[in-house]
């Protein structure tokens, strides 16, 4: 099962290691992994997708909770959540072409952010399985490179992580 | 008195470093000084109230700190330069995150504007240590110091305990920058809230499933040591008639001369107890963590009993064998909440069935008794671990290295109280037993302190003989001498068609005049009508380090022994008959 994995964690060097040596250590693996500070500098939100049973994900928060400097932690995917990936993709366009990529990017509702005579630079946001869809419906285009930022979630409704 | 005088003190980082451990309580600490920490070494030097331990080897130092937090149950305190010396200290480190011990690693680091440059001796101790500690930090502002001194010892000694390492650039402790001292009362972090007393509705379900058992087992491990809890789980076991085994951590935790004590379980448990384990209804697992080496194949592990399980450690609960009642918290108070529970409900378990337990147990015991053939022409190393109890009344420290010996001193010296088994149980590191006993035996210089070890595990730190003999460390080494790395051997034996692969050690030294090299005394034992005279002058004399070399039986192996795969009560009961 895919869990996504958020934790609060003190912004100090070191922390992130120690998150990410966890991982290794015990076997554990990150799909994707994203960090950076929150409205409180002193505080940074990691989020983290992983694959596990139950009992490897019951560990995995388990340990996240012993290090130090983790302030809190919430499983998302154990109540209603939203989740976001942004990814940018180069694509090369021939003229003929043009139109159809941008038709799809539409479809998608992607923008157009960057633009050469010869590729285009689009820009999607959504789900991780939105991002592989559009990457799908490509097809036929030539993909030159893509980026992606990670998955970042957030609990829907009134529920939070925070101190 | 009016606070104007109260002017905090200028020190230098160097200075706060040695005043904030003597603020701890600190009294000594163990160490070898290099470059990095020479500033450090010379504001140790003008002051009287932290004493320095000079080792041999930066392992002896980490060794020393973790026995004295195992035996005083504070924690040890490490001193090392960078590079070289924080490296030598990683198998002393490990040792001490493995078996949960309390210690404060203080490393030198070389200047910061080097870090990052592969200056001489540059290591990234943080890095290196990051997997086997319970925390590390570096210092970035000498003002930070004593404040991290304190956090350091917090970690370390809260919760389950564990080493942390402090790393140290020397541009933190330059003697001529001075800042204002004040070592903090208490402390408190957002992300850190280790004391956890139980939760009173799960205390009350395990109690009253305790209760209702009819074959139940109280099985105890090294958090009760750690969490100083031997008196509640004592009194609890005794009002419940329930019988009690104990881990090789936890030897000591319940007393092994009490009649409801069924032996160590585990891989070279006692038959009986990893029968009463295997065919329990309830296990009461007390601070222990179902560890590999107790329960053997898990799939096959105690089939029918329901488990409740109190550890401080969340991470420890249901890692490898699910626990039907977890309790979170330290053990402790939760034992106390369960007396007082018990207390107030006058309420025992069902006379009859557990009655028909004790009868069954008794003939379990029967079956193997940790009884052990005799030879003629050699001396049995279970014989002389039993009268080196003898000799010291049972009321010994009594530490070991790891390997047959370390088995044999654990089936056979019976502990009656905590703090006195020291071994190094989770990483099973050689070279543990001299400078533990060491440690030992300078905080507490009127007890005897004993090292049961092998002619392998002794040389992996014999250098120590040389401060054993500069600080008067009057300990008494048991070398258990087999002329193998029994334990391998062993292993050899019963899967390798005893093709010793370099498990024969050849030429041994002459421990004896090694021994009197140092400066010490050395006994031989080769016949088994040497032994007692032997031990009668070693112990004799008192504040000698004496060392005993003891040869024993090369064939011996140590039973019972579980075999690997099965269930915890498939055993190897000696090298003719199985269960
Ligand atoms: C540092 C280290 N290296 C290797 C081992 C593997 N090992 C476990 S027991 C043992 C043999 C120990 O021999 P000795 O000290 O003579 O004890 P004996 O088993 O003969 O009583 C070895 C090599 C270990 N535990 N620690
Ligand atoms: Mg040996």
């Amino acid at each position: 099962m895919r869990h996504i994995l958020s934790v609060l964690l003190e912004n100090e060097s070191g922390a992130l290691a120690r998150v990410v040596g966890l991982f290794a250590q015990r076997g554990y693996n990150i799909d994707s992994l994203t960090v950076a500070a929150t409205e409180d500098p002193t505080i940074s939100r990691l989020t983290l997708v992983t694959r596990g049973d139950d009992q490897v994900i019951e560990q995995i928060t388990k340990q996240l909770h012993k290090l130090i400097e983790v302030v809190k932690l919430a499983d998302l995917s154990e109540s209603a959540h939203i989740e976001r990936e942004l990814m940018m993709v180069k694509v090369k366009t021939t003229a003929e072409q043009r139109e159809e990529v941008k038709r799809c990017a539409d479809i998608f509702r992607g923008q157009i952010i960057d633009i050469t005579a010869n590729t285009y630079t689009i820009q999607v946001v959504g789900t991780s399985d939105k991002l592989e869809a559009f990457i799908q419906a490509l097809n036929g285009t030539q993909i030159l490179e893509t980026v992606r930022s990670g998955v970042s979630g957030i609990s829907r409704g009134e529920r939070t992580l925070s101190l | 008195m009016t606070s104007q005088n109260t002017q905090p003190e200028l020190l230098s980082g160097g200075a706060m470093l040695i005043r904030a451990l003597a603020d701890e309580g600190v009294e000594y600490v163990y160490g070898y000084p290099g470059g990095a920490v020479l500033h450090i070494y010379d504001a140790m030097f003008q002051q009287h109230q932290v004493k320095h331990v000079l080792v041999r080897h930066e392992q002896a130092a980490t060794h020393m700190a973790d026995a004295y937090a195992r035996a005083s149950g504070k924690a040890g305190v490490v001193l090392v330069t960078s590079g070289p010396g924080a490296t030598n200290a990683v198998t002393g480190i490990a040792t001490a995150y493995m078996d949960s011990i309390p210690m404060v690693v203080i490393c030198g680091q070389v200047m910061s504007h080097l870090i990052g440059d592969d200056a001489f001796q540059e290591t990234d101790m943080l890095g290196i240590s990051r997997p086997i500690v319970k925390h590390n930090m570096s210092v970035r502002r000498p003002e930070d110091i004593p404040y991290l001194v304190k956090k350091a010892f917090y970690i370390a000694q809260s919760g389950r305990p564990g080493p942390v390492v402090l790393d140290i650039p020397k541009d933190m402790t330059i003697p001529s920058q001075k800042f204002p001292y004040e070592y903090p009362k208490d402390i408190k972090l957002r992300s850190y809230n280790p004391n956890a007393k139980g939760h009173p509705g799960q205390i009350k379900k395990a109690l009253t499933t305790l209760l209702a058992a009819k074959k139940p087992v109280l099985y105890a491990g090294g958090g009760v040591i750690l969490g100083q809890a031997s008196e509640e789980l004592t009194v609890l076991a005794r009002k419940l008639n329930v019988p009690v085994t104990n881990t090789l951590m936890g030897l000591g935790a319940y007393p092994a001369s009490d009649p409801q004590f069924i032996g160590m379980l585990g891989m070279h448990g006692s038959y009986e107890a990893n029968q009463v384990m295997h065919n329990a209804d309830v296990i009461f697992a007390v601070g222990a963590r179902f560890d590999d080496r107790v329960t053997n194949a898990t799939k096959k592990f105690c089939p029918n009993a329901t488990i409740i399980h109190i550890d401080i450690d969340p991470a420890s609960i249901s890692k490898t064998i699910n626990a039907h009642i977890p309790i979170v918290g330290l053990v402790k108070p939760v034992l106390q909440e369960m007396l007082h529970q018990l207390e107030k409900n006058k309420s025992e378990l069902d006379k009859d069935a557990l009655g028909q337990w004790w009868q069954q147990i008794k003939q379990w015991r029967e079956v193997h008794g940790g009884r052990y053939d005799q030879s003629p022409s050699h001396l049995k190393p279970q014989a002389v671990i039993e009268a080196v109890h003898r000799h010291t009344k049972g009321d010994a420290y009594v530490t070991s290295d790891v390997g047959q010996h370390q088995m044999f001193a654990a089936q056979y010296y019976k502990f009656d109280k905590p703090n006195r088994w020291i071994n190094s149980g989770g990483l099973g590191t050689m070279g543990f037993g001299l400078p533990a006993a060491m440690g030992v035996k300078l905080h507490y210089p009127d007890a005897e302190v004993v090292c049961v070890t092998g002619e392998g595990s002794i040389q992996m730190n014999i250098q120590e003989l040389s401060t054993c003999k500069q600080y008067g460390l009057g300990v008494k080494i048991i070398n258990l001498n087999n002329g193998y790395l029994g334990m391998v051997k062993q292993w050899q034996d019963m899967n390798y068609d005893s093709r010793y692969s370099s498990s024969y050690m050849d030429s041994l030294p002459d421990f004896v005049k090694l021994a009197e090299a140092y400066g010490h005394v050395g006994i031989r034992v080769t016949k088994a009508e040497e032994l007692e005279p032997a031990l009668e002058r070693a112990f004799a004399l008192k504040d000698k380090l004496v060392f005993l070399d003891i040869h024993v039986d090369p064939t011996e192996h140590v039973y019972p022994m579980q075999i690997p795969g099965g269930a915890m009560n498939e055993m190897f009961l000696s090298k003719t008959e199985r269960t």
